[in-house]
């Protein structure tokens, strides 16, 4: 299947999706929905766009990178810098900083992707886990550059970003996202990367060229996850190092895992659910707190989050969605011959 | 066809190969024979691309193909079915066939490919919607068989084929061999099973702790008193 068959193949997911936009803008403005909750859902969104791209690498290619969010953070401080500069200029106006903002979300997607390729080049040419080893460094190493780079904010952060995402246009970002993402995955460059996942020596046998397909894959995701930083740092206004950093790239490693490595479904499932759940857990703590007899930290939340990972792993090892994908994201001309079952 | 010179191969201290020379004639089928560990499967992953000689030269049609990457060797048409089928578990019957065909672009010759290998194996057809993981080892032989035979090959490599099958799979490999060597492909065999691959190949060599011992037509060797006693059983 070609990549670039963007909208012909999806008629079912955009009009899906569509409607659940309009839903999701007439409960905000009816008020059903305040910013509060709309500012969870983009964050989820953005959620969406980072676990898929991760489950690129390490679920459909069967990589094993550890440091997602260290390439958000070049995305992030690349857009977030550029948009920042010409903000101050103040020669944008209401519909050039649209554009402006297209633009930073590209190159904030391709200054990640080179950092990704430079990174995966060497590393993805040998043989076992090094890809670990040297994305967990990597994540490490981007946030001692950030903290030690005063023209970026340095520990403090970049300040001042404008506002330029809204739900609009995180939406549709991560709808294009996905169904790229999805694309791949069903063209042959995705079946390429399912045989090394499987067998390394087998898919080199066939003749794979598996170097350049991690890479590839590598690449990608590193492209996505650069967007997605851009997104959050123009919602948030700030780019911090902390939000880059391990705890980051290992909730978006569990988000992956628990969705169900090698399915996309499953990492827009968890991105969603894990995001609304640490949420929920923040609320219900913070009400337990006002009414129970003795002090409920906000530390339980985390307890009880881990309990409740701990037990879909235990319940799913394959996480929620195994291999699966939902029906609506099987693009139609594909869907009898699709790896794996439809759920 | 193929022309392998002195080849040696080491795992780090470990020499495998120690410098090996044979041949492998246009249509013929070749056995490499030799016990468990003599570097049979060590010879197909340097000829395969996926082991890099330390010395020595192997030639196909003439070129020097020696150290070059998997992918290439693939597209020039060396196609190999490794020890163990080593299929893609969790992906489609349809879809370890069609990654076979890795290397070809049309999707008609794909298609064609396909419908040929069905012929070949209708229990394939059956399951080609089925997970490879979930067939029996017969069928995963028959599915690593059929991939190889996907791609755009002249020279089929096979690594103990019959390994873990009972003797009616046995059998029945040994006539798909047979049958691919006539519709015209050359087959390079390493087995353990050496009288199985002895009476289906044309040459024979004999494979002892990384060098060739003896050689001949495989009647020859079959009739030799040395290799009964070591090989056969006799
Ligand atoms: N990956 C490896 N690392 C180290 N030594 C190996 C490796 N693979 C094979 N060998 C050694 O190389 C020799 C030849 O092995 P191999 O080619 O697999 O033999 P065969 O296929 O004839 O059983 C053996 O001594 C084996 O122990
Ligand atoms: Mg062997």
């Amino acid at each position: 299947m070609k990549i670039t068959k963007l909208f012909t193949n999806n008629r079912k997911l955009v009009l899906f999706s569509v409607i659940f936009y309009v839903v999701v803008d007439v409960l905000h403005l009816t008020g059903v929905l305040n910013d509060y909750w709309i500012q969870i859902t983009n964050v989820a969104l953005i959620n969406i766009i980072l676990a898929v791209s991760l489950n690129l690498i390490n679920g459909f290619a069967g990589q094993f990178s550890i440091g997602h969010m260290g390439f958000a953070a070049v995305g992030a401080y690349t857009a977030g810098t550029l948009t920042t500069i010409i903000w101050k200029l103040g020669v944008a106006n209401s519909i050039t900083k649209y554009l402006l903002f297209a633009v930073a979300l590209i190159l904030a997607g391709v200054a990640a992707a080179i950092v990704g390729y430079l990174i995966g080049l060497p590393t993805l040419r040998l043989r076992g886990d090094y890809l670990a080893i040297v994305t967990l460094a990597f994540g490490e190493i981007i946030r001692v550059i950030i903290n030690a780079t005063g023209y970026v904010g340095g520990p403090r952060g970049l300040l001042g970003i404008p506002k330029l995402s809204n739900f609009t246009i995180i939406f549709f970002v991560t709808l294009l996202s996905v169904i790229i993402m999805r694309n791949i995955v069903f063209s042959t460059i995705g079946r390429a990367l399912k045989s090394i996942r499987e067998d390394e020596v087998a898919s080199e046998l066939v003749g794979v060229d598996i170097t350049r397909y991690k890479v590839l894959a590598f690449t990608i995701g590193s492209f996505f996850a650069g967007i997605a930083g851009a997104l959050l740092c123009h919602l948030l206004q700030i780019a911090h190092p902390t939000q880059f950093g391990f705890i980051g790239s290992i909730n978006v490693l569990v988000m992956v895992y628990i969705g169900g490595a090698g399915s996309i479904s499953g990492s827009i499932v968890a991105a969603v659910g894990l995001t609304f759940l640490s949420e929920f857990l923040r609320l219900g703590i913070d009400n337990l707190n006002k009414i129970a007899p003795f002090p409920v930290g906000p530390e339980w939340r985390m307890v009880v989050y881990a309990v409740l990972l701990v037990a879909v792993m235990l319940y799913r090892t394959a996480g929620i969605m195994g291999g699966r994908e939902f029906g609506i994201l099987v693009p139609e001309e594909e869907g009898k011959n699709a790896t794996g079952s439809q759920a | 066809m193929l022309k392998v010179n002195d080849l040696e191969v080491s795992y780090g201290a470990i020499k495998a190969l120690k410098g090996i020379t044979f041949e492998v004639k246009s249509g013929e089928i070749v056995t490499l024979i030799g016990a468990n560990g003599a570097g049979k499967s060590t010879t197909l992953r340097t000829i395969s691309g996926l082991l890099k000689a330390k010395r020595g030269q192997i030639f196909y049609k003439g070129d020097e193909i020696t150290n070059r990457e998997p992918n290439e060797i693939v597209a020039m048409g060396i196609v190999q079915i490794p020890e163990g089928r080593r299929t893609f578990p969790d992906l489609t019957v349809r879809e370890n066939l069609e990654l076979g065909a890795w290397t070809i672009k049309s999707r008609k010759v794909i298609n064609d490919k396909l419908e040929g290998v069905y012929e070949l194996f209708p229990r394939l057809k059956e399951r080609r919607g089925q997970l490879a993981g979930t067939l029996s080892g017969g069928e995963q032989q028959m599915l690593a068989v059929g991939r190889a035979l996907m791609a755009e090959a002249n020279l089929v490599l096979l690594d103990e084929p019959s390994m873990g099958l009972a003797p009616v799979l046995v059998d029945e490999i040994f006539e798909v061999i047979e049958r691919i060597n006539k519709e015209g492909r050359t087959i390079l065999l390493v087995e353990q099973n050496a009288e199985m691959a002895l009476q289906i190949a044309n040459y024979a060599y004999v494979l002892e702790v990384g060098n060739i011992v003896f050689e001949g037509e495989a009647k020859t060797v079959a009739q030799d008193p040395k290799i009964k006693a070591a090989y056969l059983g006799a």
